[in-house]
């Protein structure tokens, strides 16, 4: 989107190079189900050895654009090209691609081995091949010591170690994990996150993950699709989506985030930092907001001003700040996070802002409590104003 | 009743929800076992009740024994007649059971793979004839197979046969198995439909995704998962069928030989019942093996 | 679809051999003419034989209140042997218990019939209307029993506990609570002993008595002579029966589910 964060360092980002090949790509996709349309003529390009998260709600047309990819559903419109081939019509048994389900679907009647086997065996790869390929995908998973189990004898985790073993065991062009962690509990979700970033790493594939838990898709992905009623609001990196969404929809479902309704006062006004963006005013009901952006609407259009609450800072006495980016109001309600505070503050006018401070010392009585009159005040390049 | 754990230990209620079905089935099914497998060690006599009377007190233990001789079982291993019945009625049984599956398993897998709204009129439509009397299903194929039946006016009419052909079906072994076939289907294909339908989808879309074609995903997966659904369905079918009386004595023929029809000769035709009890008790025997293999699978499916 | 096109030749042609022997006995009771094989017009005449055949009609007398006793009874006992083996885990011959109750179910009749009837003879028991009514609770409380247990397995324990923890003692709760939940299995459980008694020829023959002909053994007696439209007229009024009897209970169980999950949506929106 518009807003530069500044030089940022990057090993992978064939994205940003307009001279590299996409490795699949979507093509004016529409999916309908009678008069329901899951997908909306969705057009989507994932490069080779990237991480891709497609996020959304349920049924926001996210598990439907990657059957369609792994060949369950046709699209009723539209295209999808992997390396260039149209995948049309190529049934799933045929396609360079492999899923692992959300249910995880493994074979009940085989043992661990036999379900990594399988996809071998349907290759007709000689026994051998695919005894020392098992063996390597056990070692992967940390599994060797489960071959012969059933997949009723595995807990939940080891089941799941199973499923992407199982996926992986053919070294698939593309690996689709539709929810692949969803049934897992917080803790080992948090680890196996980061195993899924080491084994993608290591094996060098392209992974596109299904999933509706956003601190998932922030954690793994190099890209994250944010998806919303059968189309794309956003493609970006998790700190692209996270600082910079595009959209209310977008600010909204990543994280936390205060919204105000505004009216724009003057746009691509003075420049205070050199090299940043010159400042948008607004007014927000006798509120005074400046933001460093450039921005799209005109002087009188009503747009949203948007900022996470670790980015207001909250204190008992006034701060130096004057004019611009600054609320006054009462502790209405604290939330203590452990690692966080998030401070209910509500303004004279009833409006709610939140905002969020690090713990950053070992007190149990926090300075600020209940009732306490507090300022709010955020920096320039705090917030952002979102057109739509 | 509707206690738990430590509670239901000592509570009166308990040993009437037990007791009273626990008693019934004691005196009225386990108890009758006994007794036909102490009247086939019986003497014949021509008396009404036509046995000799052997169990007079429960005193009379020793007298019982030594009146009680194998003679029946020998007379039943003399005469090749019981052997052929019972070798004839396992192999009625299992092609029956054969042509069950063959028939049943498409239909049930074509059930289970219909569209969900529809399903439980699928079930329905099974599920009514099972209802409708074995009797009156037997009896209606009796019209349509006889020579000069409909299946023969049919046949002509429609000009396969000529006006002086006539379908020579009933009263043979064929027409016992299309009777057999007709009035288990439905016992066959719930069983089957039962074990089809609960099967996970997704497991065919992995199999597919791993590169399995559909026909070969049957296979490997959908039949494998099936098979309780078919040691069910096939034990619920073999086991009455062999000792089935109805369908040979309606359908079949003099040649058409069936344990079932032996028993019930012996019995209401010879008015011998110590015999007809020893029919019985190796007709039982020869059954024990699919019994508990029943028994077992029902308990694993709970 | 290939496989849908498959299964639907499949479907139409095992339901066609399931329905179309039934039509035509059916269709034949309304056949003018004596021969099975000749359409005669349409008429009535083999109904009117049927009822003022006395045998017939004592028959189907005997066999409606064999069936009504012997379902009544058999649902009460399956019902408490379904309770049984859902509810207590552990009680001494379990598996017998078990075993007795899944045996009926496959066991031949001939063996059943005659198992009972040489257990009438040995208690010196006259028999008759008793003793076929007796012989069919013993078989049909094993159906019902299997029925039930399905439903208990499935049924939320919670409710149970939730009506004790308020104040509500065992033997009401069961009454209050467990009994009108699972009264839908029970009742499809009376449906089916009640045709099953019905149906029931082998058995009844084994243990009934003079006077106590029921209408199983009437046809079947008939039925050895030759086919005559008087049967299929029966025939078609025990299938019409039996139809209406199925397609009721089937429609006032879905009824009460559909109503069951209306209440619950309503709930939950009332609710939010």
């Amino acid at each position: 989107m518009a807003k530069s964060l500044g030089p940022v360092k990057r090993k992978f980002s064939p994205w940003t190079d307009p001279a590299a090949t996409p490795f699949i790509r979507f093509e004016n996709i529409t999916k309908r189900y009678g008069d329901f349309v899951a997908v909306d003529n969705l057009t989507l390009d994932i490069y080779e050895r990237e991480f891709f998260s497609l996020l959304g709600p349920s049924g926001c047309g996210k598990t439907t654009l990657m059957r369609m990819l792994a060949g369950f559903e046709e699209p009723t419109e539209g295209r999808i090209l992997l390396q260039g081939k149209d995948l049309s019509g190529t049934p799933p048994y045929k396609r360079p691609t492999n899923m692992m389900f959300q249910s995880y679907a493994l074979f009940p009647h085989m043992t661990v081995e036999k379900n990594i086997a399988f996809g071998l065996e349907q290759d007709g790869l000689p026994k051998a091949d695919i005894q020392a390929r098992v063996e390597e995908m056990l070692r992967l998973v940390k599994l060797e010591n489960f071959a012969k189990r059933k997949p009723a004898q595995l807990s939940g985790g080891q089941r799941q170690r199973v499923a992407l073993a199982r996926s992986l065991a053919k070294r698939p062009k593309v690996l689709l994990l539709d929810e692949p962690l969803g049934a897992l509990d917080r803790k080992l979700r948090e680890e196996t996150q980061f195993e899924l970033m080491d084994i993608q790493h290591t094996l060098g594939l392209t992974f596109l993950i299904v999933t509706h838990d956003q601190e998932e898709a922030m954690t793994v992905s190099d890209r994250i699709a944010v998806m919303d009623k059968g189309i794309v609001v956003q493609v970006a990196t998790p700190a692209e989506i996270y600082e910079a969404p595009n959209s209310r929809y977008v600010a909204e479902f990543i994280g936390d985030i205060n919204i105000l309704e505004c009216a724009l006062v003057e746009n691509a006004g003075e420049c205070v930092h050199p090299g940043h963006p010159p400042v948008v005013h607004l007014e927000s009901d006798g509120l005074k907001i400046a933001v460093e952006q450039e921005c799209a609407a005109v002087v009188g259009d009503r747009v949203a001003f948007a900022i996470r609450p670790e980015k207001v800072r909250i204190s008992l006495d006034q701060p130096p700040e004057t004019g611009s980016n600054l609320a006054h109001g009462e502790v209405w309600d604290i939330g203590y996070l452990g690692d966080f505070s998030v401070f209910l503050v509500r303004l004279e006018d009833g409006r709610t802002i939140r905002a969020a401070q690090a713990n950053v010392s070992r007190l149990v009585d926090r300075p600020i409590t209940f009732g306490d009159m507090v300022w709010l005040s955020w920096p320039l390049d705090g917030g952002l104003v979102l057109t739509r | 009743m509707a206690e738990t754990g430590a509670t239901s230990q000592n509570n009166p209620w308990r040993w009437l929800v037990v007791g009273v079905p626990y008693l019934w089935l004691l005196v009225f099914f386990t108890a009758p076992f006994l007794i036909i497998f102490k009247i086939s060690l019986s003497d014949t006599a021509i008396a009404m009740p036509p046995y000799t009377p052997t169990f007079e007190g429960f005193g009379a233990i020793g007298d019982f024994l030594s009146q009680l001789d194998v003679e029946n079982y020998l007379f039943l291993t003399e005469d090749p007649l019981y052997i052929n019945a019972y070798l004839s009625s396992l192999r009625m049984a299992l092609i029956s059971t054969g042509l069950l599956l063959l028939i049943g398993y498409p239909m049930a897998l074509a059930m289970a793979r219909a569209p969900s709204t529809i399903r439980p009129t699928l079930l329905m439509m099974v599920i009514l004839p099972f209802w409708t009397s074995f009797l009156i299903r037997v009896y209606a194929w009796i019209g349509i197979l006889k020579p000069e039946g409909l299946l023969t006016l049919l046949l002509q009419s429609i000009g396969l046969f000529g006006p002086d052909q006539q379908v020579q079906i009933f009263r043979t072994d064929y027409a016992v198995f299309i009777g057999i076939v007709y009035s288990y289907l439905p016992f066959m294909v719930l069983p089957l439909y039962s074990a089809l339908e609960k099967m996970d989808n997704t497991l065919l879309e992995a199999a597919s995704d791993l590169g399995c074609p559909p026909w070969k995903a049957f296979w490997k997966i959908t039949f494998p998962l099936s098979l309780p659904g078919v040691i069910a369905g096939s034990m619920i079918c073999f086991i009455p069928i062999t000792g089935e009386f109805v369908i040979p004595d309606l359908l079949g023929g003099a040649e058409t030989l069936m344990i079932g029809k032996t028993l019930w000769t012996e019995f209401f035709g010879n008015r011998d019942w110590p015999l007809a009890s020893a029919v019985a008790v190796l007709l039982l025997l020869a059954l024990v093996v699919p019994i508990v293999i029943f028994q077992n699978q029902q308990q694993k499916v709970r | 679809m290939k496989a849908s096109r498959f299964d639907s030749t499949v479907l139409t042609l095992c339901f066609a051999f399931l329905y179309i022997p039934i039509l035509i006995l059916i269709i034949y009771s309304f056949n003018a003419s004596k021969l099975v094989t000749v359409w005669g017009g349409f008429s009535l005449e083999w109904y009117r034989v049927m009822w003022s055949n006395e045998g017939l009609m004592d028959a189907a007398w005997v066999t409606a209140r064999v069936g009504v006793l012997s379902a009544t009874i058999g649902t009460v006992l399956g019902t408490l042997a379904a309770l049984a083996l859902t509810r207590y885990p552990r009680f001494p011959g379990r598996m017998a218990f078990t075993g007795m109750i899944y045996a009926p179910l496959v066991m031949p009749e001939v063996i059943t019939g005659l198992s009972l009837l040489l257990l009438f003879v040995a208690m010196n028991v006259e028999r008759g209307f008793w003793t076929v009514t007796i012989a069919h609770t013993t078989f049909t409380m094993c159906y019902v029993a299997i029925i039930v247990q399905s439903r208990l397995v499935t049924f939320d324990r919670s409710l149970e506990e939730a009506a004790l923890d308020l104040g509500c003692p065992p033997v009401k709760t069961f009454f209050k609570i467990t009994l009108p939940l699972i009264l839908p299995a029970i009742i499809s459980g009376w449906m089916l002993a009640f045709t099953l008694s019905l149906d029931d020829l082998v058995i009844a023959s084994f243990t009934t008595g003079p006077g106590a002909t029921t209408l199983p053994i009437k046809i079947y007696s008939q039925v050895r002579l030759g086919v005559t439209p008087e049967i299929n007229a029966i025939c078609t009024i025990l299938i019409g029966l039996v139809t209406i009897g199925v397609i009721f209970t089937s429609i006032s169980t879905k009824r009460a589910e559909t109503r069951r999950i209306l209440d619950e949506h309503q709930a939950v929106r009332a609710a939010g």
